[in-house]
């Protein structure tokens, strides 16, 4: 049921939470709770809760402004006997009491953690602790009987299928001299006059890169007169010119 | 001893947690044996460990019992790294047991709004040690899960079940306040509210597990 949880062996504070630094600063002044000098202790609560690191402090700072409201609120002048007046502290104590409680729980659980940590069960076995590797079982077997088991699996175990893989590079120069070649004979050619039908992939990409080569440099021009139609090739009449 | 009581040391010494009075009797396997015939022979075992000087005793906790070695070889028994002591839980993590123990069935907003801090994480940690468990979902916003605490709580914290926490009344600190002037808002229910007459004066406000129905709760009766 244990585990490395860090979150509760390692406190970011030395408090638990706002309500614990409130009451904590409470019992260092000896201060009646339910008469609390609000000024005061909100004063030292922020002088406290300044050297928190910031994620931490949020759940400090709601209870800062909370106290900064009920100090504001006990400045408010108001009249005499006014029978509808609210201690404006009366939640802050009620939190107070009722926290007090909980941290009264607290130290009984703690006691009775005490005692039962103290007592092992049987099987008793933390989930940190790493299990033991299982015994090695002993081998009922001579060495010769073990190599002949291994002989035996070598022999049975297939020979690996080796494929054999042929570079193919691809041929754009020759490509590029059918290209030339055929728009020597045409002056326009389609894509189905430089391939034939049986063309290898990597004669279908040679011709191609040398198509787009070609019309980089400007010794052919491409035209798509609509999408998807055949593209027309043509010799540029200035290269040929040339 | 009986032979009704070795049966019961040797399933219990057996067991890594604590075991039923209801299952201990359903193992002897005899249509005759009661619960109380269970009952008097772990008494008689109790009694054996205790008397006639043994390194172990046998507990009652968590509706069940368990035999447990003795504190004092605690110590020895860790130096030599045959067991450790589980770590201590922090306070932020026992302040969240203690309102979930109280006013179980109960939702993180509630938790948060008594310790003052964010209990997502801790209800999480709590949650993987199995000291938690959702029991429930709440009415309003977003149906809120509701937490209450295991039966792995009460063998950690040695509680034979929840009732064994001292009421809220019982506590030091009394929530209400007499002094407090009428026009003070109305006191808010305490931790645990009190029983509602003498017949139930130590059941937990929620409906949790344990108690009228355990065996252990024959038992005691």
């Amino acid at each position: 049921m244990q585990r490395d949880g860090e979150v509760f062996v390692v406190e970011l504070t030395q408090f638990s939470g706002p309500l614990d630094l409130l009451l904590s600063l409470i019992r260092d002044e000896q201060i009646d709770i339910q008469d609390i000098p609000v000024a005061r202790i909100a004063e030292q609560f922020l002088a406290r809760i300044s050297t928190l690191a910031l994620d931490e402090a949020a759940d400090y700072l709601e209870m800062a402004a909370r106290l900064v409201r009920i100090k504001a609120q006990l400045l408010l002048p108001r009249r005499e006997g006014d029978e509808l007046w609210e201690d404006p502290r009366a939640e802050l104590v009620r939190r107070l009491l009722e926290y007090q409680q909980v941290r009264e729980v607290v130290d009984i659980l703690e006691q009775r953690s005490d005692a039962r940590r103290n007592r092992f069960a049987r099987a008793y076995l933390p989930q940190n602790f790493s299990s033991p590797a299982p015994p090695a079982a002993s081998l009922l077997l001579s060495l010769p009987e073990l190599f002949a088991a291994v002989d035996r699996v070598l022999r049975l175990a297939k020979k690996p299928t080796v494929h054999d893989v042929v570079p193919r590079a691809l041929d754009v120069d020759g490509a590029i001299a059918t290209v030339r070649a055929v728009l020597a004979l045409r002056a326009r050619a389609r894509w189905s006059d430089m391939i034939t039908s049986d063309a290898e992939p990597w004669q279908v990409l040679s011709v191609l890169l040398a198509l787009l080569e070609l019309a980089k440099r400007g010794e052919l021009r491409l035209e798509q007169t609509r999408p998807f139609g055949s593209v027309e090739i043509s010799g540029d009449s200035a290269s040929e010119a040339a | 001893m009986i032979a009704l009581a070795k049966l019961l040391e040797a399933a219990l010494f057996s067991s890594a947690h604590p075991v039923a009075v209801a299952d201990l009797k359903a193992m002897a396997a005899d249509g005759e044996i009661t619960g109380d015939d269970v009952n008097a022979a772990l008494q008689e075992l109790r009694r054996h460990y205790d008397e006639d000087g043994h390194g172990v005793e046998l507990i009652e906790v968590a509706g069940g019992w368990q035999i447990l070695t003795r504190p004092e070889y605690t110590e020895t028994i860790e130096r030599a790294q045959l067991a450790a002591r589980p770590q201590r839980l922090s306070a932020a993590a026992l302040e969240t047991l203690a309102i979930i123990a109280y006013r179980q069935p109960i939702g993180r907003a509630e938790i948060e709004d008594i310790r003052g801090v964010g209990a997502g994480q801790m209800l999480k940690s709590l949650h993987e040690r199995e000291l938690i468990e959702v029991v429930g979902r709440g009415e309003g916003m977003g149906r809120p899960l509701l937490y209450g605490t295991t039966p792995g709580f009460l063998e950690q914290f040695a509680l034979r079940h929840l009732g064994e926490l001292p009421r809220a009344d019982e506590l030091a600190v009394a929530l209400r306040d007499p002094d407090a002037p009428p026009t003070a808002p109305p006191a808010p229910p305490p931790l645990l509210p009190p029983p509602a007459d003498d017949q139930a004066p130590r059941e937990p406000a929620a409906p949790v597990t344990v108690d009228s129905e355990s065996p252990y709760a024959d038992a005691e009766n």
